[in-house]
């Protein structure tokens, strides 16, 4: 089954097409990483997958609803985290978790021993009352990414979610993505580390707004004869004509 | 002489301890990478270096000079890039570049030589703010503002961090050129595989460097056999190597997971057999060399 399927998806701003056209299906629980250089279009595709900009032509469906036409169905089944907003640093961690719950609809009477559930889970139950600006990175990164899932979305946008972190703890990070997915939660992730493409169960590389390769990451490194991702990525890129000027 | 060189170096704030006895000696021309991840004391250790921050003990020189007694001569020498883009935001590429030079004394034009290469790819966006350059683009400005009084040692504090792959890309190489211009590079980077771009690194986690060394020397002297596991269901695949007896860590790397055995007895195949009992398909086991990641794991292990 597929929780995200977009035909020609097409956004342009005045004369400038950020996203030209762009067709992909993204798999119930699978790991799907979406990457281009900057300026590509990413973000803005992004945007519309998310029901927060409406393509100018094509369609998309997200968790079932049309981005166009049923965007606030589209925003109530998906989750959303980025390392640059996730959670509140003045509000402590069940503040948090109770926070998002309220605004992702999860039912009142549910959040409280949920909440207890998850600390528990992440061995985090000391936490509970810690202010988030005291946490160290790492478990703010995995704090975040819970807070993304509570209300168990369809899928999951991750947009440039780690980094920072020592090895150990993206490694924790990167399992907590694995178990969500083995839930059958759907994850979007974006990155600029093409180490963690190769996490991904598939991925996409844009490039000048256009999808210019999308596979496996091995059968990517295959198709282009490069040992990584990165030069995988590198190849691809070195033919976009934009300007990153943004 | 090296380029720079630290004692015994601690810092504490308040009670958490920032550095906690860092020593090590960069030599001329060389590119010095110092990895870890976020709060592990590379920001401190770089504004100690730099006279920005006074040590709570240990000594240091830059260019043989000392970092307390001769902090003025130090700071004519030394080019820093800050981890946070601190230019003027309101002023212009050309006039924040002017300012720089100005301040040291110095014209763009004296130094052109340095930044050409680097300049030449954000002039023709001279007269736009700052400000309302894209990350890539500011920090090419912020690299030829460090340059542009013509240091011999150069100070660049997580330079790569948020930078896409291409721009990342070209920014190791303009380190190797001005490297070939006789600057010394001392370079911060959360990033492992970054390490390898260096001459030589130091891992860092919790205030102190783990190793020092050459990023060859660092793999090559991890302590055990090392594996790759690949199969379908890569997130079950994690859990029953685990649930081998006779395996002491097993962690996901991307498309295979890193293994490593507890026994010498166990072979690739005895694993494989193991985990296709457990149902698996498409298993394949076979040894692989170390990478800096692994490295840095296996040395964080005992503390972490």
């Amino acid at each position: 089954m597929n929780v995200i399927e977009v035909d020609r998806l097409t956004k342009t701003f005045g004369h400038f097409t950020a996203v030209d056209a762009i067709t992909f299906d993204v798999a119930q629980g699978e790991i799907f990483g979406f990457l281009g250089a900057n300026g590509a279009g990413k973000t803005t595709a992004m945007r519309m997958l998310c029901g927060l900009s409406m393509p100018t032509s094509g369609t998309g469906r997200v968790a079932g609803f049309d981005i166009q036409r049923e965007p606030e169905r589209v925003k109530a089944s998906i989750g959303y985290m980025s390392q640059k907003f996730s959670l509140y640093e003045d509000l402590k961690v069940w503040e948090n978790i109770r926070l998002f719950a309220g605004i992702y609809g999860v039912p009142t009477k549910q959040i409280a021993p949920r909440t207890d559930e998850l600390l528990h889970r992440l061995g985090f139950e000391k936490e509970k009352e810690t202010l988030v600006k005291a946490l160290p990175l790492g478990w703010k990164q995995k704090l975040s990414f819970s807070v993304a899932v509570f209300h168990e979305p369809k899928i999951v946008f991750l947009d440039e979610p780690t980094g920072g972190v020592d090895p150990a703890t993206r490694r924790q990070f990167w399992e907590l993505i694995y178990e969500a997915a083995d839930r059958g939660i759907t994850i979007f992730v974006t990155t600029h580390y093409m180490d963690e493409a190769e996490y991904c169960n598939r991925v996409s590389i844009m490039v000048d707004g256009r999808i210019e390769a999308m596979d496996s990451p091995r059968a990517l490194k295959r198709q282009f004869q490069a040992p990584t991702m990165d030069e995988v990525f590198h190849l691809l890129a070195r033919k976009a004509t934009r300007k990153d000027t943004a | 002489m090296n380029a720079v060189s630290a004692r015994d170096i601690c810092k504490k704030y308040g009670t958490v301890h920032a550095l906690t006895g860092v020593s090590f000696d960069v030599e001329p021309g060389d590119i010095f990478g110092i990895i870890g991840p976020d709060g592990a004391g590379k920001t401190t250790l770089f504004r100690i270096l730099t006279t920005l921050l006074l040590a709570d003990s240990g000594t240091a020189t830059v260019d043989d000079h000392d970092v307390v007694k001769e902090f003025r001569l130090i700071r004519n020498k030394v080019g820093y890039m800050p981890g946070r883009f601190s230019l003027y935001q309101d002023l212009t590429v050309e006039e924040n570049l002017n300012i720089f030079a100005t301040v040291f004394n110095t014209t763009v034009r004296e130094n052109y030589h340095l930044i050409k290469d680097i300049y030449q790819q954000i002039e023709p966006f001279k007269n736009r703010r700052a400000g309302a350059l894209s990350g890539g683009m500011k920090q090419k400005l912020a690299l030829s503002c460090a340059l542009v009084h013509k240091p011999s040692v150069l100070f660049l504090d997580e330079p790569t961090t948020g930078v896409d792959p291409v721009s990342r890309k070209e920014f190791w190489g303009m380190l190797r050129s001005l490297k070939q211009q006789g600057i010394s590079i001392l370079v911060s980077t959360p990033y492992m595989d970054e390490a390898g771009l260096c001459d030589r690194i130091a891992l860092i986690q919790s205030g102190r460097f783990l190793k020092i060394d050459t990023p060859q020397n660092i793999v090559g002297q991890f302590g055990r056999p090392l594996w790759a596991v690949r199969g379908e269901r890569m997130s079950a695949l994690l859990r029953d190597v685990r649930s081998h007896p006779q395996i002491a860590t097993c962690f996901a790397f991307g498309d295979a997971h890193h293994v490593t055995p507890a026994d010498p007895v166990l072979t690739p195949d005895a694993l494989s057999s193991y985990l296709r009992d457990k149902g698996h398909t498409g298993i394949e086991v076979f040894p692989i060399s170390a990478s800096i990641e692994d490295c840095f794991m296996e040395l964080t292990e005992a503390a972490p």
